[in-house]
């Protein structure tokens, strides 16, 4: 390799000053003169008629501007399926369901006024099991739809599964479930919407796709009567994002219509209740998995049938089945594959992205079922994962090329840092679990593209125009670095805008972990076409061939005479001061050559894709049921790490989130209900839960990858949580195959084992519901 | 029912009017404009709108702005020195990567302000108690724990951070 000034450095985020002293402006900070604060009013029932609603009292308070409910506003269709609207008309399909809006001059008249709204309901059945959603007669929560099951093609099968199974010398067999999580952005959602005399929007709005929300946003003016107008979306800070970012959202949509009717730019801003219960969770899954292998532990076949609980509405949850065909038909070599999801409407709240896309369920089944198959070959489960590891040159039978990976290294990185062999006391154990993730873009749309503009000014300074999002995780400083290093310049001399979709080129979003390598090539590339401008320059300027300068240093330089040499700047000034001046600008807009899916699901859909493995030494507590983690390695091939310091923070941030999916988080609902709408309830993890952690780090060069590197945002999470039910297992021999791993779940599963029942007694077969205890 | 206050916010001294049902994060952020101290909850469970009042770190969406009165007030805007220079804790979040999306940044600064200034030699289980009503989604705490350790004099001996190699990045207790 080269040797590199800025790339590899642990380089502090960019923005990292003005966060610590408090500087920076989130969506809570922001004020427009005259603005108003709308509030929502959501549904009472999880299904039910609107029969009427009476906004009278409602207006007659002072300082409201307006009250909307759905038969104010036109048709406006949201979400993947365009089957919700921003204001529910004739009737609700889940407690957050938005019935009514308020405008007014402060947040406390709005909330007065939402209290002053009489809606009427008559209830309907309603349906929180998805499984019992799909069967005849159940009621329909879209009746125009005339079943719950969703129209979506979630199918593939690959070689033949039937024979291998006839062919398995082993095999296994069951059922896994998770159930919601949500993202809790520490920073919660909020939107203001300003109208001009001629009707352009400018929307300020957390979102991790400006481009594609500036389109929804267009297609609603479109509806409003509004047609060949601007939309400028205006990203403030954004205080996480982890997906949630996705998509575009009612309270979006309510913001605009306020706007609209008021003529004053209108604020929606979430408190934390809110953020809970009215923002889109990790889709929940019911797995039915087999896998199978022959004598000599060689993979045969893979058999999946899944079902998500779509909740009401159709957001982008309802597409993780796309993602999770790559650890289904790619998480080791299979031959034989099959795959079928079925999505289906309840009154449950409704699945949007969140961090891994549906890998982190799809693992969990998989790597729990890798283990249990281990077990029944009488195989070492490292040994067997060994036997089956993704080599570079692979192509799976989805059509996935495996270029780089180091999976089999990764798993050797665990084994030697978690020093597998140690003798383990009781109670002890140990598990592992392996990822694959898309590495290198994800080719969900028809583009994967990312545009940068990037400009020089009369100091040597850059600014850098991207279409990526940095929600905190530090895509700017990433780019800044690439940057740098491409134009021999320092990264403080460059200054990444990514806030405001006036100036900012297109981009398809920051997901699937594409941005370092998207974004990253994207400004790769316009960075090299700038330095081949300079350097042209620089060439008649210092009378040199051009193929003996370089830019270093922030100057030009000749590579054999030390004399020749000019300030990059000076170069810009000579540029800019002259008959005839030029400026000095260049665009690059990166589009990988990865694959959309086919009608058969198979295309290469990323360039490259990611690799590790987690492993992990727990304790568990067999009279409680309580798991502490006493050592936790997460091994990745990453490519190349940019910034190995915000590298390790993907890994640490993603780590302890996986580790909450496997333990604690869920969101309670009853009835459709959420129960838990705060923190204290929904345990995310504290510092005081902390795991000791070691994060060995792979480079294996990617070719196509910007100086090498792959995508690390998401796979931090995938195989957390089956790593430590194979760890459980160990411990105590209970396989827990239900997410979250409460120690209520593990003691269950403890007494099971030893025949006692849920209250510690020893079971008399004849009577053995007597002990019921509800979780 | 207004009444007057005094009291030192960052190092001046301030004399106002304030409402009764105000609470104290309401009096920095809409009162005087300071919106550094966030609200990430409003219930005292996330501790984004820390702030100090005289030594001691209190959630400022719970305190009640009349209790202010006659006491020294320390918000994040407060801790820089006037020419910019950044207080020590600041500084070593930045540069250890405590910040990530930066929503729990203040609250976190200021607990371990308040932390250090008491126990200068706050061991890591003294970090993880004083912080432990700081809620963090992005960074899993382990760097903000690192940026923390690294400016407390707790046991030269204790390595804060393994460095990171070109091929194996390390850490452990």
């Amino acid at each position: 390799m080269q040797n590199l000034c800025s790339v590899g450095k642990r380089v502090p985020k960019l923005d990292a000053v003005d966060k610590a002293t408090g500087r920076v402006k989130y969506i809570q900070d922001l004020k427009v003169a005259g603005m108003l604060y709308g509030k929502i009013l959501y549904s009472k029932y999880a299904h039910a008629k609107i029969v009427k609603i009476n906004t009278t009292r409602a207006r007659e308070l002072p300082g409201v501007l307006a009250v909307l409910t759905g038969d104010d506003i036109p048709d406006i269709r949201m979400g993947v399926y365009k089957d919700n609207r921003p204001l529910k008309k004739e009737k609700v399909c889940s407690f957050r369901d938005e019935v009514a809006a308020v405008a007014a001059t402060s947040p406390e008249i709005a909330e007065a006024a939402l209290k002053r709204i009489e809606v009427t309901y008559e209830a309907l059945p309603a349906i929180f099991d998805p499984e019992a959603a799909m069967k005849e007669g159940a009621p329909l929560i879209h009746e125009a739809h005339k079943t719950n099951v969703l129209k979506m093609p979630w199918k593939l099968h690959y070689g033949d599964v039937e024979a291998a199974k006839k062919e398995a010398a082993h095999t296994v067999e069951d059922r896994f479930t998770t159930t919601w999580v949500t993202h809790c952005c520490m920073g919660t959602s909020g939107a203001i919407a300003d109208f001009d005399p001629a009707n352009n929007l400018t929307i300020h709005t957390n979102t991790q796709i400006p481009s594609l929300a500036q389109k929804d946003f267009l297609e609603a003016l479109k509806t409003m009567g509004i047609s060949d107008r601007r939309v400028r979306v205006v990203k403030p800070c954004i205080g996480g994002g982890f997906g949630s970012k996705l998509d575009t959202y009612a309270y979006e949509y309510i913001a605009i219509l306020l706007a609209f009717h008021t003529r004053r730019p209108v604020k929606i801003e979430f408190d934390r209740t809110e953020e809970f219960i009215a923002t889109s969770t990790r889709q929940p899954t019911i797995t039915h998995i087999s896998q199978g292998c022959d004598q000599n532990g060689k993979l045969l076949f893979r058999d999946i049938a899944m079902i998500l609980d779509n909740g009401a509405y159709t957001s982008w949850g309802a597409t993780t089945p796309s993602v999770m065909m790559m650890p289904i038909t790619t998480l080791y070599r299979v031959p034989n594959v099959r795959y079928e999801a079925k999505c289906v409407y309840t009154n449950n709240t409704y699945a949007q992205a969140m961090r891994g896309y549906g890998n982190p369920q799809a693992t969990y089944a998989i790597e729990s079922t890798m283990d249990m198959l281990a077990e029944a070959a009488g195989i070492d489960p490292v040994e067997f994962r060994r036997i089956n590891a993704n080599q570079p040159g692979d192509v799976s039978t989805q059509g996935l090329r495996i270029t780089t990976c180091g999976l089999t290294e990764c798993m050797h990185a665990v084994k030697e840092k978690l020093e597998w062999d140690r003798p383990r006391q009781a109670g002890e154990g140990i598990g592992m679990a392996s990822l694959i993730h898309v590495g290198g873009g994800a080719r969900v749309y028809k583009s994967d593209g990312c545009g940068t503009i990037i400009k020089m000014d009369d100091f040597g300074k850059i600014d850098l125009f991207t279409g990526a999002t940095d929600m905190g995780q530090g895509s700017d400083t990433v780019i800044a670095q690439i940057v740098a290093e491409e134009l021999g310049l320092e990264v403080d001399d460059i200054h990444v805008i990514h806030t405001d979709t006036d100036v900012c080129p297109w981009d398809v979003g920051s997901h699937a972990s594409r941005t370092t390598f998207i974004a990253g090539n994207a400004a790769l590339g316009a960075a090299r076409k700038l330095k081949a401008r300079i350097l042209e320059m620089g060439a008649k300027l210092l009378e040199s061939p051009l193929e003996k300068l370089n830019l270093q240093g922030r100057h030009i330089v000749h590579q054999d005479d030390a004399e020749k040499k000019m300030a990059i700047g000076k170069v810009l000034r000579k540029a800019h001061f002259s008959h005839g001046g030029q400026m000095l600008m260049a665009e690059h807009f990166y589009d990988p050559a990865n694959e959309n899916m086919g009608k058969d699901f198979r295309g290469n859909m990323s360039m490259t894709y990611t690799f590790g493995t987690h492993g992990v030494r727990v304790k568990v507590d067999e009279e409680t049921g309580k798991v502490e983690i006493l050592q936790y390695v997460a091994a990745h091939d990453v490519g190349k790490a940019i910034n190995p310091l915000l590298l390790e923070g993907q890994v640490y941030g993603g780590v302890m989130m996986g580790v909450g999916y496997a333990l604690t988080e869920q969101v309670i609902s009853e009835k459709g209900q959420n129960m838990n709408p705060n923190f204290r309830d929904y345990k995310i993890l504290t510092a005081k839960d902390v795991v000791p952690i070691k994060a060995p780090v792979l480079e294996t060069y990617d070719e196509d990858g910007p100086f090498g590197a792959k995508g690390i945002g998401e796979p931090g999470c995938v195989p957390t949580a089956p790593a430590i039910a194979n760890a459980i297992y160990d411990a105590v021999g209970v396989r827990i195959k239900e997410l979250p791993i409460t120690p209520e779940r593990v003691l269950a599963a403890i007494r099971e084992k030893k025949g006692l029942d849920l209250c510690g007694q020893a079971v008399d077969k004849g009577d053995a519901d007597e002990c019921i205890i509800e979780e | 029912m207004a009444h007057e206050i005094s009291f030192i916010f960052n190092g001046n001294a301030m004399k106002m009017n304030i409402e009764d049902h105000w609470t104290l994060l309401h009096l920095i952020r809409e009162e005087l404009g300071y919106t550094g101290t966030k609200e990430g909850c409003g219930s005292g469970e996330c501790g984004a709108c820390t702030v100090i009042v005289d030594d001691k770190a209190v959630n400022s969406c719970l305190y009640l702005a009349a209790e202010i009165d006659g006491k020294q007030l320390t918000t994040i805007e407060g801790l820089a020195a006037a020419d910019g220079t950044l207080h020590p804790i600041q500084k070593s979040f930045v540069e250890k990567g405590g910040i990530q999306c930066g929503f729990c940044s203040p609250g976190m600064i200021l607990s371990a302000k308040a932390l250090l200034d008491k126990t200068p030699n706050a061991s890591e289980i003294d970090i993880k108690e004083a912080i432990a009503g700081n809620l963090c989604r992005c960074t899993g705490y382990v760097q903000i724990i690192d940026s923390i350790k690294a400016v407390s004099g707790y046991g030269e001996d204790e390595p804060h951070v393994v460095a990171f190699k070109t091929d194996e990045g390390e850490r452990g207790e």
